[in-house]
């Protein structure tokens, strides 16, 4: 096999080595080619990484469903109806669906119109009160500052604990104050905070401004009975978001005498949806850009066989005397093609070093922010060997056309004296 | 050595043909130093090509060491070159980028010598040259006498069955031209069978034997006394 010659490879680049500046202008269009489909490539990527971490702490199978009032009349209710779940709602769709792994029950304070009051040492602050599971936990991931979020314990103790969002801790304490072991006032009712959590910058389901407390303190403190305000739902993964959801509202306007057709009575909302549309739109972004710049390699590769042709003009008297000194038609061709192969791999190389600097350069610059959707833009190795090979592959089809010129070239002819 | 009977050559351009070589009968024996002389565009490089495989001949027969040379693609050209012809060429045609050294290792990598054996023997000739210092030099570095002698050795380097020189010297000063015509003769010397195309007579009268070509015929063909350019260097 010639490709294991180790003197036409020996041969091949000396020809190059020596030609710095021709084998240099003759990689630029390969070089810029492989930055550019590296850039789109990692750029698409670095988006991609961008919306994960953006999403990152949500559960992409979950679905949020509450209540609202009816829209139709139905079995002798009138519409306008006010629809209000009740805890046991949690355990019957847990029980009848299968694919609902996790059901965090929530129940929000005020939702009746009651005043809401947050007090601390003479300040407000005006937030939202959830009664919540720890179960919420899985589906809305907490970003922690300080502390702990709710658990088990509190929920079978109806401990009189809270965790605040820092938005909360803001209003109520100075700056560098310690807030773990405090207490605030809710409506009346001393709570001690045990957990500061970051808004996430994701969806913002809770609100900057709000006060987690155990459901079950909630029920005792704020007398809601066996009321439930919503429902954050995660289903199995495989599981169709969208069907579960059906099943759930089924199951719900059965028990609440909701007419089939209502579609306001129930309200919900689909996360995985975003997602789905998400990842659509960053493997739309990636294909495209796998399609651009595999044509802007071709026509880096085209530029390399260009400028090899223009060579092969050039170097005439140089392959002629090769000839006459015995090269036979084919090690001529070989070693073209084997240069344009070499150059070829060479400049995807150093165009693929340029764009990680670029694209190292890049995260440095977007990719720590928190609300630009920018992280990481890398490539992936079978990314950039996929392109590499297509590069090589495509390279030697390409160094045919100078290599089948330059055997054309007769030596009598190369060597004709001026 | 070489052996050509009614060789004919002409070329075609256009709707015209020139005919150049009508009818060249003519051999060399082993150890013959042969210059083929006459005035310009009379033939000389035409004849040289065909014998070197370069150009094809119309008409006649060739018989290089016994072997008869017909029908040649240039795969087989390109191989009976290298295996029993050495080029000497007016314009040098050194590889620029290559140093003295591995100008003189090329045609050997053709002849599939491995890396070691080709340095070697590279060095060897280009010592007999008296240029083994320049090895490593560039063609650029040197004079044209020395591009010359490189030129030489590289054809030498093949060990050929017969060294063609087109006007060795027509690109020199005689001082040089004598130096290059005193290897030559050496390598002569030597039994090496070498055919020298010039059209200076003193360059002529170093060789053994004078083929004159005019009109595309050969008018003298005459064996002489050769003089040594040693004497005159
Ligand atoms: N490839 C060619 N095409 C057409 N004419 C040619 C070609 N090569 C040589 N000739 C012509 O053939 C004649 C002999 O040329 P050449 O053998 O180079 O002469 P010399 O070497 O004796 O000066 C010249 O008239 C030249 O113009
Ligand atoms: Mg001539």
């Amino acid at each position: 096999m010639w490709l294991f010659d180790k003197d036409l490879w020996i041969e091949v680049f000396n020809t190059l080595g020596k030609n710095m500046f021709r084998t240099f202008l003759t990689m630029l269009g390969v070089i810029f080619a492989m930055i550019i489909l590296m850039l789109l490539l990692g750029s698409a990527n670095g988006m991609s990484n961008g919306f994960d971490r953006l999403f990152a702490g949500t559960a992409s199978n979950s679905l949020f469903v509450w209540s609202q009032s009816t829209s139709e009349p139905y079995k002798g209710f009138e519409r306008g109806r006010r629809i209000n779940f009740r805890i046991e709602d949690a355990s019957i769709l847990k029980e009848q669906i299968p694919e609902i792994e996790v059901l965090a029950p929530r129940i929000e304070l005020g939702s009746h119109r009651d005043v809401v009051t947050v007090y601390r040492k003479g300040r407000t602050s005006g937030s939202t009160v959830y009664g919540d599971y720890p179960e919420i936990d899985n589906i809305t991931k907490k970003k922690l500052v300080e502390g702990r979020f709710l658990n088990k314990t509190d929920i079978e103790d109806s401990k009189k604990v809270c965790v605040i969002g820092e938005e909360t801790y803001k209003l109520l304490f100075d700056k560098g104050e310690e807030a773990i072991g405090e207490d605030i006032r809710i409506n009346g009712v001393f709570f001690r905070i045990v957990g500061i959590y970051k808004p996430n910058d994701n969806i913002n389901i809770d609100g900057e401004n709000a006060v987690f407390i155990p459901f079950s303190t909630f029920q005792k403190a704020f007398s809601s009975g066996d009321r439930m305000g919503w429902m954050a739902i995660a289903v199995e993964g495989g599981t169709t978001v969208p069907i579960v959801e059906q099943e759930i509202k089924k199951i719900l306007k059965a028990k609440y005498d909701i007419s089939p057709t209502d579609e306001r009575a129930i309200g919900s909302f689909d996360m995985s949806e975003i997602f789905n549309n998400i990842s659509a739109f960053t493997t739309v972004l990636k294909g495209f850009s796998f399609f651009v710049g595999i044509f802007t390699l071709l026509a880096g590769v085209i530029a390399i066989s260009n400028i090899l042709l223009i060579t092969v003009k050039e170097r005439t008297k140089e392959i002629g005397v090769r000839r006459a000194l015995g090269a036979t038609p084919r090690i001529v061709k070989r070693q073209i093609v084997l240069e344009a192969i070499v150059l070829t791999a060479f400049a995807g190389l150093i165009g693929f070093a340029i764009s990680v600097g670029i694209l190292s350069g890049l995260d440095a610059l977007f990719g720590q922010g928190d609300d630009f959707p920018f992280k990481n833009p890398m490539v992936s190795i079978p990314q950039f060997g996929t392109s590499f090979l297509l590069m090589v592959s495509l390279s030697v089809l390409i160094g045919l056309i100078p290599a089948n010129r330059a055997v054309k070239i007769r030596p009598i002819e190369a060597l004709r004296e001026e | 050595m070489i052996k050509i009977e009614n060789l004919h050559k002409s070329y075609k351009m256009g709707s015209n043909s020139l005919h150049v070589l009508k009818g060249i009968n003519f051999s060399v024996e082993e150890g013959e130093l042969v210059a083929i002389m006459g005035s310009s565009g009379s033939g000389k490089s035409t004849l040289l090509n065909i014998l070197g495989m370069l150009d094809n001949l119309d008409e006649g027969s060739y018989t290089l060491d016994g072997v008869p040379i017909k029908d040649l693609n240039e795969t087989k050209a390109a191989n009976y070159r290298n295996k029993f012809l050495g080029f000497v060429f007016q314009s040098f045609n050194l590889i620029n980028y290559k140093s003295a050294m591995e100008n003189v290792a090329l045609p050997l990598y053709y002849q599939k010598v491995g890396r070691k054996e080709r340095q070697e023997k590279a060095l060897k000739y280009l010592d007999q040259v008296g240029l083994k210092e320049w090895a490593t030099h560039l063609p650029s570095e040197l004079s044209g006498g020395q591009k010359q002698r490189v030129a030489i050795a590289r054809a030498m380097a093949a060990e050929p069955k017969v060294l063609l020189a087109d006007e060795p010297t027509g690109a020199l000063d005689s001082k040089t031209s004598y130096e290059v015509m005193d290897l030559i003769q050496k390598i002569n010397d030597q039994g090496n069978t070498i055919l020298v195309v010039t059209h200076e007579p003193d360059i002529a009268d170093m060789c053994k034997r004078i083929v004159h070509l005019k009109d595309g015929v050969i008018v003298e063909d005459k064996k002489i006394k050769q003089v040594r350019a040693a004497e005159h260097v």
